[in-house]
């Protein structure tokens, strides 16, 4: 086994043969999860502690899912109620949930690298949940999973990311990932919603989604967040559905095959056809939901592993 | 001379000479805190001398820093006269020209003359204060210019607040033109640089961290450029960053316009991918860019077309910086750490010590019609003696500024002030 991090951060420290590793494993999650094979000795005894800063009902649920099955004690925080309108710093809110020692600590927070700055303060596993618009590595990796399955490999796939890039922490991780294990990638997506320096990332960049989704094996979507919607940074839904929503007249460009994804919760008719996202021959949102528990389980017990092996032999209880 | 003169002679020293743009060994001569006489090669002492022996070291005239943030009034935890004053001494730094952007801005000749008694009470080094262009740097109305030229302000600027309304601003330029005071600006297209933290492009992608274009300091320029040849006034930029803004820089100085441009140390000797892991003691404003960036600059100031380098110090605690990079304060000390940056780009044989020089001594004094920033007869004894090779590995604990944000924690750096004279008096013996 090969996955040496103390944290995951994100996917751009992580080595193309830790990436398999970790999908492996939650490969094997999956299955058993589906025959309901329980595996509730792996974190039993550990704490995990979910402190989203950023509102998430999905993301959350999963990873309290994941420690669930895998038999942690979870603890829900939200944290934008709490300590921050107070005045209370980061670095203050992770030095006390870091004196009620947890094992596993989930974060998600609006601001890139904070995640990142809390992990320097704590003596536990963080995990990534998604910090600002820099990395959601589980995001990346259930994705990851979710491709190896539908397509049987994870290399020299053709993938389609479409819609706001420029915002989103899960096209970044994905770039990260897919180029990492050697796809050809696609951004496809109105100028205005590409992030500054594209040219430098080693993907092909399309404005036009017709052209950019030509015989490509899979169609990331992305949602695009309201608040960009109006005059932005583009004119109106409307015209965005016109221009790069996906329908099927779009979809028909893609090779026959292609899969359809989606990283949740979809704007239905902004930036994916209803349709679309219900054929099941071709989407496999909720196949991402499935593999998102697995994937979330997989690195929960290989951070805890490492973790164990860094604390060194446990105290025998008498 | 007679008994009650003080005579010190600086003996076998090597003269950094920033208006003769020379440097070789010589002897310098001073007398009642001015500079008497500048010998060229060895000299004799006169009898009744004190003599420094300079050991062949560099002797030059003491720093200018154009944009000395002291937090006083309002933050003095952050930095007080006293902690600046002596980091000032101990970066070579003898003439501190400080910023108004305090709490509150200065902005009337009651504020100012505070400012002006608290460095005359504390702080070793000259210190002449800039006060605010506009009221509260609020870029609604002109400041009490008059009064505050007359209560001893040397510049006047909103800092790194660009005054959006034209309006405003080319009325306070023609002001200011008609009592010749120096108006500083920072250039930057404020709209377009809301909320940024870093310059746009893959490294601001890659860390998904707010950008701004490096197009926006050249827009703001242009805007200024227009109302300086609209309004005819003494205008200095305070940073030039970008490589994009060069041309038009050239071109208003070459058309006659009263412009001169400094920029600060950090964006000579930095760039963006030095902010790293998020590392919030490199963020400044304008952000660090990109190397190209970098390199159009430093060859901008070696031909002297960029006028002047300051340490753009801006004290900021450890509280305003230990948050996630965005709601992190911006800017960096630089007083003690000024002299050894600039030195990167000699070592590195980008531009000579007289060129270096002359960017931190005469061309400040030019700009501000000071007399110091020469090594010549009569011009104050301000004056500094330093080894440009002595390496050493920096230690923000050891800095003598009360905020220890400095982006050379753990750098390696290379020149070492070994004495500072203010007057003629001895304010730093450096080990």
């Amino acid at each position: 086994m090969t996955f040496r991090h103390r944290h995951l951060l994100g996917i751009e420290t992580l080595h193309p043969t830790e990436i398999t590793t970790l999908l492996d494993l939650a490969d094997s999650y999956a299955d058993h999860n589906r025959k309901g094979i329980a595996h509730r000795d792996v974190l039993a005894g550990l704490t995990q502690i979910n402190m989203f800063f950023e509102n998430s009902t999905r993301t959350q649920a999963s990873f309290e899912l994941a420690g669930k099955r895998l038999g942690a004690d979870v603890m829900n925080m939200g944290m934008q109620a709490s300590s921050i309108k107070k005045g209370e710093t980061l670095i203050d809110t992770a030095l006390t949930l870091n004196a009620m020692r947890p094992d596993l600590l989930v974060v998600r927070h609006p601001h890139s690298g904070a995640v990142d700055l809390l992990s320097q303060k704590v003596n536990c596993a963080v995990l990534n949940a998604g910090d600002g618009k820099h990395e959601h590595p589980t995001q990346a990796l259930l994705d990851a999973l979710t491709i190896r399955r539908a397509k049987g490999r994870l290399h020299r796939l053709s993938i389609a990311i479409c819609g706001d890039i420029a915002h989103s922490r899960v096209a970044r991780s994905n770039i990260m990932l897919l180029g990492k294990m050697e796809n050809r990638i696609r951004l496809i997506g109105p100028p205005t919603l590409m992030p500054s320096g594209i040219a430098d990332f080693g993907v092909e960049v399309f404005e036009d989604m017709e052209r950019g989704l030509k015989d490509v094996d899979v169609v990331m979507m992305l949602r695009l967040q309201k608040e960009r919607m109006d005059g932005g940074f583009i004119p109106s839904e409307r015209e965005y559905f016109h221009r790069y929503g996906l329908d099927a007249a779009k979809l028909a460009h893609a090779k026959t095959d292609a899969i359809v994804m989606h990283p949740g919760p979809m704007n239905r008719g902004v930036e994916i056809d209803g349709n679309i996202a219900d054929d099941i021959n071709r989407s496999v949102i909720q196949e991402q939901v499935e593999m998102g528990v697995a994937v979330r389980m997989a690195a929960m017990d290989l951070l805890a592993q490492n973790q164990r092996s860094a604390r060194g032999p446990q105290e025998v209880m008498v | 001379m007679g008994q009650s003169h003080v005579t010190t002679f600086f003996a076998n020293a090597r003269l950094i000479d920033p208006v003769a743009l020379t440097d070789g060994p010589g002897a310098l001569l001073v007398v009642d805190g001015l500079i008497k006489e500048v010998f060229d090669g060895p000299a004799e002492a006169p009898k009744d001398a004190n003599v420094v022996d300079c050991g062949g070291m560099c002797l030059a005239p003491g720093l200018i820093d154009i944009g000395v943030k002291v937090s006083e009034p309002g933050e003095r935890h952050k930095e007080s006269f006293r902690s600046a004053g002596r980091a000032a001494a101990a970066g070579g730094v003898t003439t501190m020209v400080t910023r108004p952007d305090t709490l509150p801005a200065i902005d009337t000749p009651e504020t100012l003359e505070f400012v002006e008694r608290r460095a005359q009470e504390d702080a070793p080094v000259h210190v002449l204060p800039m006060a605010a262009l506009t009221k509260g740097r609020q870029g609604r109305e002109m400041t009490e210019i008059g009064f505050l030229q007359d209560a001893g302000a040397v510049a006047f600027t909103d800092c790194d607040r660009v005054v959006s309304n034209t309006k405003v601003f080319s009325r306070a330029l023609t002001y200011a033109r008609a009592l010749d005071a120096l108006v500083i600006g920072h250039v930057q297209e404020p709209i377009l640089s809301e909320g940024a933290a870093v310059t746009s492009g893959k490294f601001a992608s890659l860390r998904g961290l707010p950008g701004v274009s490096p197009m926006a300091e050249r827009m703001g320029l242009d805007r200024d450029i227009s109302l300086l040849e609209m309004t005819g006034a003494r205008y200095h930029v305070d940073q030039i960053t970008t490589a994009r803004a060069l041309p038009a820089l050239e071109r208003a100085k070459r058309n006659g316009l009263q412009i001169t441009a400094g920029i600060g140390v950090h964006h000579l000797t930095l760039n963006e991918m030095d902010v790293a892991d998020y590392r919030t003691f490199f963020k400044l404003k304008p952000p660090l860019r990109s190397e190209d960036d970098r390199m159009a600059v430093v060859q901008a100031l070696a031909e002297g077309l960029i006028d002047v380098i300051s340490s753009m110090h801006t004290p900021q605690d450890e509280e305003s910086k230990r948050l996630p990079y965005e709601e992190a304060a911006s800017g960096a000390v630089g007083l003690e750490t000024l002299l050894p940056a600039a030195l990167r780009l000699y070592h590195a044989d980008m531009i000579d010590l007289p060129r270096l020089l002359r960017a931190m001594t005469l061309n400040p004094a030019r700009i501000l019609g000071l007399a110091a920033g020469r090594l010549l007869p009569d011009a104050p004894a301000d004056l500094i003696l330093f080894d440009p090779d002595a390496p050493f590995q920096l230690d923000r604990a050891t800095l003598l500024s009360k905020s220890k944000n400095t982006p050379f924690d753990g750098a390696r750096m290379q020149g070492k002030v070994l004495g500072t004279w203010v007057n003629g008096t001895r304010i730093w013996e450096g080990a």
